[in-house]
This record gives structure tokens, sequence and C-alpha cells, in this order.
């Protein structure tokens, strides 16, 4: 993998050149941004929009937690918590700030953040986008922050007592903001302008959460930092912190013994991680334009874990597409479409493709599968219309079952430690070229 | 070049080590054998760091480092080979290696290593793509010692390099190991096979539940009836 890496990177260098490696992941962060919002966001309309925004967010979630928990095998349960942490800071910059600057709370955002459909007008950037942009930075380096304190005593840990730790991480966070102070509320926007800084910092809402924040997370936001955090991931383990954090992951004594610093290599997995939770909860809070800490208890934590389990503990690719296979289904689930006819047709050639690409001896099991998964979701369907049961009513019960069917067919996830491009067919033709 | 003082280690209420000293001098090969639980390889696990002494000293080229954490003395040139060989699974081979050499910066002497190890170990250099724990028993022992030979140790650490292999293997793996020990390497080595131990080594402490039984030149403690009657199986 790393060879045909190094050979396409070798190739694009004289032509690309001039722009420095440290730039790369910005330009194409922004680029497949860009093309997300501006090219496949209009065609799919509104409804798949959300989700796609959902997709991206879980992205963002999954990818991250997967350098704690998948690279370096340490078993974090309080992702939800380093996201509340990163989502109260963002929407708390963007709610005062936006009164203390302009006296409202209104959104003041460009084309590249404002919410609508139909066709985009107006400028490119507007004044709230800084205000958007430093404060998921600013949620990111908090919950970052929090990552560490958190981590540098628990990562001493291991295994269970580890989970529990950052379980107990979690709830922490969890009560301590549903402690903090009313919110003061737009129409009181000139008592806010008027207070001090340090004591805004704690009115975030308490229990009933921190509301009409105005929004600024679009598409484009989303998949730029969901592109930034998989660029980040896949830099950081093909570095030498990235070998640590596995030798960690594979066994701990051994690492040591290969002069490893264990409590550094761990935290720093912790901090990587927890910022970019914490850059989520900020695109998070300001897309539903409200955080509540009450949704990001540990139940939020279990679904991103599902999602690093599902796609293959260390496998960026995974953790991919769990998080859009496990977004998508849920929502799938509340209109379940039938598959007839183009849901069998993609089935199909999935099928021939899966016949093609596996090697020998394993084609059997994985279409069996998948072709036994539509033939299930059809009688599902069929059941559902003929005894007059109403699907949506079971579908978390199904997306639990359809979880366990997955995790009894590939126990090591979607594709195990292994990513997508260390595939054979991917190999063969690198060798191949 | 190491001298271990009045070494106590307990885990917990149970105490494993009753104060041992022993020396390892440069160029040599010493053994540390003695039969299950005791405290080999918490002799060396203590040396290495991986765990703390209760009360003892260690030092190494006269620096003491009982109190250093593994990752320091590992970079002072000090390298183990775990026992259980402790590669990493899910590694290619070639990745276990170039974890050997993860407290080293100096490239051009790493890629030398590198070769003389595979040199010494010719079944890595056809395994190098395969994930080390696809690799068979001997395979995967070969590659523990490779990869602490990459570290480029003044001291190697190794920890029961016969256990659970095939009698030719193990006399492969001894083989090596005077080589290694040829080159320069000073070795202590840990081993229940008490007969090849005593075979490759200069001289040998015989541990007993946690104390230092016999020590001496390895052929002579070879002759001695109570350790041919305790470990090598003469009545």
């Amino acid at each position: 993998m790393s060879k045909l890496f190094e050979e396409t990177r070798s190739l694009k260098a004289p032509v690309w050149g001039v722009i420095p490696r440290a730039a790369w992941p910005l330009v194409v962060a922004i680029a497949i941004g860009a093309l997300v919002y501006f090219g496949v966001s209009p065609l799919v309309g509104g409804f798949v929009s959300k989700v796609m925004l959902i997709v991206g967010i879980n992205i963002v979630l999954a990818v991250s937690l997967n350098i704690v928990n998948g690279y370096t095998g340490q078993f974090s349960m309080g992702h939800a918590g380093f996201m509340a942490v990163g989502g109260y800071v963002a929407a708390g910059i963007v709610y005062y700030g936006s009164i203390k600057l302009w006296g409202s709370a209104e959104p003041a955002g460009g084309i590249l953040s404002i919410v609508q459909e139909g066709p985009k007008a107006g400028p490119l950037w507007g004044k709230g986008d800084f205000l958007f942009v430093i404060s998921c930075l600013i949620g990111g380096l908090v919950a970052a922050g929090a990552g560490y304190v958190v981590g540098l005593p628990s990562l001493r840990l291991r295994g269970d007592y580890l989970a529990i730790v950052t379980l107990g991480f979690g709830e922490i966070v969890r009560v301590i903001l549903q402690g903090s102070h009313d919110q003061i509320q737009p129409w009181k926007a000139a008592d806010a302008a008027a207070m001090p800084v340090y004591e805004l910092a704690w009115k975030l809402g308490g229990p009933k959460g921190f509301n009409l924040v105005p929004t600024y997370t679009t598409l484009f936001w989303v998949y730029f930092w969901a592109a930034l955090t998989c660029i980040a991931a896949y830099r950081l383990k093909s570095s030498s912190s990235g070998r640590a954090f596995l030798s960690i992951r594979e066994d701990e004594v051994a690492a040591q013994a290969m002069g490893v610093d264990l409590t550094k290599y761990k935290v720093r997995a912790f901090v990587f991680s927890s910022f970019f939770a914490g850059v989520a909860g900020g695109l998070y809070a300001l897309d539903i334009g409200a955080i509540s800490a009450g949704d990001l208890n540990f139940i939020k934590s279990f679904d991103i874990i599902i999602m690093v389990v599902l796609g293959g503990l260390g496998s960026i690719s995974g953790a991919v597409l769990a998080a859009v296979i496990l977004s998508i289904l849920p929502e799938a689930l509340r209109q379940p479409p039938s598959l007839v006819p183009w849901g069998w047709v993609a089935i199909a050639v999935i099928a021939l493709v899966m016949g093609a690409v596996l090697p020998k001896g394993k084609k059997l099991k994985p279409i069996i599968v998948l072709v036994g998964t539509a033939a299930l979701w059809e009688g599902l369907r069929f059941l559902a219309t003929s005894v007059h049961v109403n699907l949506p009513d079971y579908r978390m019960i199904i997306y639990a079952i359809l979880l366990i069917v997955l995790m009894i067919v590939r126990p090591q996830g979607l594709f195990g430690v292994r990513e997508l491009w260390d595939l054979k067919v991917f190999k063969r033709r690198g060798g191949g070229a | 070049m190491l001298s271990v003082e009045n070494l106590s280690v307990s885990y917990g209420a149970i105490k494993a080590l009753h104060g041992i000293s022993l020396r390892v001098e440069r160029g040599e090969i010493v053994t540390l054998i003695g039969s299950n639980g005791a405290g080999k390889t918490t002799t060396l696990r203590t040396i290495s760091g991986l765990v703390r002494a209760a009360a003892g000293s260690i030092s190494f080229e006269g620096v003491p480092i009982g109190k250093l954490p593994p990752h320091q003395i590992v970079r002072m040139g000090i390298a183990q080979s775990p026992e259980g060989r402790g590669v990493f699974a899910n590694m290619s081979v070639d990745e276990n290696l170039s974890l050997g050499a993860y407290a080293r910066h100096d490239k051009d002497q790493i890629a030398k290593d590198r070769e003389r190890a595979l040199e010494l170990f010719p079944r890595l250099r056809e395994r190098l793509s395969q994930s080390a724990g696809t690799l068979s028993g001997g395979e995967q022992q070969m590659l523990a010692i490779a990869r602490a030979l990459l570290a480029r140790p003044k001291l190697m650490l190794l920890d029961e390099p016969s256990l659970g292999l095939a009698p030719q293997v193990v006399a492969t793996i001894f083989k090596i190991i005077r080589e290694i020990n040829a080159g320069g390497t000073t070795i202590l080595l840990v081993e229940q096979n008490a007969h090849m131990a005593l075979n490759v080594a200069h001289r040998a402490y015989v541990l007993e539940v946690g104390k230092i039984a016999m020590e001496g030149p390895a052929a002579e403690l070879a002759k001695s009836d109570e350790v041919r009657r305790a470990y090598l199986g003469h009545g």
C-alpha cells in the first residue's frame, strides 16, 4: 500500500509541487466540501442533503474515535463528552459573539454557510463565517485540552478500567453542563452585550439546553471537516506516531520494550481524537442551532463506538463506510423503500463486482449474505403490507438485528484492521501498472 | 556492564525476588536458568523497566537505571525480546522490524542493521510483507530477536527464546544467539532449557524461588551434580 502511494505521490510532485505539502489537506478538503455542497446537494434535494449532513458529522466522529479505539486499542466511551465540550464552546462563542459584535443572534454567513434550498446567491463569505470557523476550531481545541486533562491520569489504565473512567468523564461533562446558568435570550441581547465575557461563558442554558444559536453548518463545512479528519487520520497512521499507536494496540509490553513511551502516545491519540470530536460537536450544534447535554450522553458515545467496531478497528475507510451505513439505515427504515426494481439492479451489480473482486473460495458467503439481506428486506416489507404492521415502529429492532447479523458475519468489522486500498484488487492493479 | 544489587520485587503481597545480585560483563553471554516461577522473567522485566523494584539497585555502564521508564532504558542500549515473543501480530514483518528501531534516528545505520538481521534470519526476508501473526512459532521468535537487534543494543535481554519450539528450531536459534554475541552484542539470556542455555553461555546464574542458588562459569555449572539433577534430567 505504502509503495503505491509513494509512487503516486512522486508522480504528482512535479506538476503540483507549487502547493506545499502542508497545504494539501486544506486544498483537498475545500474541493470535496465544494463538490458536495455545490455539486451533489442541489441534485438530491432537501431530505437527502440533511441525511448527508448527519453522515458527514458521523464520519468526523467515527474516524476520530478510531484514533483512540482503533489505532491504540484503548477503549474510550467518552467521545460524546468531548463532542459536548466542543459543541457548547462553539455554540457559546457564536451566540454570544454575535450578540457582542453585532447586537443580535441572527446568522450572518455567506453562501458557504447559508442554510437554504435552491439556488445559492449572495456573497461567498459573510462576516459571521469567521466567527463560525473560529468557534469550531476553539471548540476542538478546548475538547483537545479536555482530552489531555482526562487522558493524562486515566490512560495508565487499560481495557475495562479505562472504559469506565471515560464513561464517567462523559457523564461528568453532561451533569456539569446541565448545571450551567440560564441562557440570556435573544430578546435580551442588550443585557448580554453589557455583560463581561467570563459571566456569559457560564450562561449555557442548563438542563433546558442552549438554543436559538445562529446556524452556519452546511454540507460544505461538514465535508470540509470530514475530509480533513480522514486525511489527518491517514497521515497520522502512516507517521512514526502512527506506528507507535498501532504497536500499543498489538502488544503494550512489546511496544514499551521497543522504546515507545506508552503514556505519551496514548495521551497524544486521545488529544487528536478529542479535537475532532470537539469540532464535530461544533458542527452539530451550529447545524440544528441548539445543543443539549442530555442528548450527548453515553448512548451517543455507543453509537460512535458501534461505527468504529463495525468498520474494523483501526481502518479509516471502514469507519467512514460504517458511519455512512449506520447513519443512513435508521433514516431509510423510517419509510422502508422497496428494492424493486432499482435496488435489485444495484444488488446484482454489487454481487457481480464482489464475484469478480473477491479471492476464490471467499466469494460465496458475502454474496449469499448480501442477497439474503435484500430478500429479508423484501420479506419484511411484504409482511408489513399484508399484515398491516407499521414497519417504522419496529425500525430500531430491525436496525439492531442488522447489527447483530453483521457482527456475526464479520466480527473483525467490515475491513478488519485493513483499509479499502489494501484489498488485493487495488494492490494487483498498482503492482501491474 | 550491567550490575544488579540486592534486587527485590513484589507483586502486591507476593514477593517474586528476594534480593538477587548479578553482573554481566561486556561481550558475555550470561544465562539465568531456573524452573517456573523462579523469578527469571521478573528479573528481566525489572532490568528493562517494565516492573518496578521494591528495593535494590540496577546500573548499566555505571549509570543507575532502576528508576528510569522503559522507553529511556531502551535508548541507553538495552533491548528486550519479550517472553512469548510479543510480535505485533497485525503488522507486517517489515513494520515489526522498523518498530525495533523505533528509538533510533540514524537512517543509514538502521538500514545496515536491518540487512544484517535479515542475513542472520533469511526466513524473515522471504516473509517481509506477511503479517507477523501468520508466521510459525519459530519464525515469530526469530522476528522477536531480529526486532530487538534493530534497536542496536549494547545489551540484549532474551526471555525464553526456546519456549514452545521444536528442538531443531531451538538449535538454529541458539546458533544465531551465538553469532549475535560474536558480533559484539552482550546477551543476558533467560531460559528453562538449561541444557541449551548452559551450552551457549559463558557464565550462568541459577535462580530458585526468587534467590540466586548458584552461580559460576556455565561449563562448571553444567557439570555440577545439583544442576544436573534439578535441571538437566540426569539422576
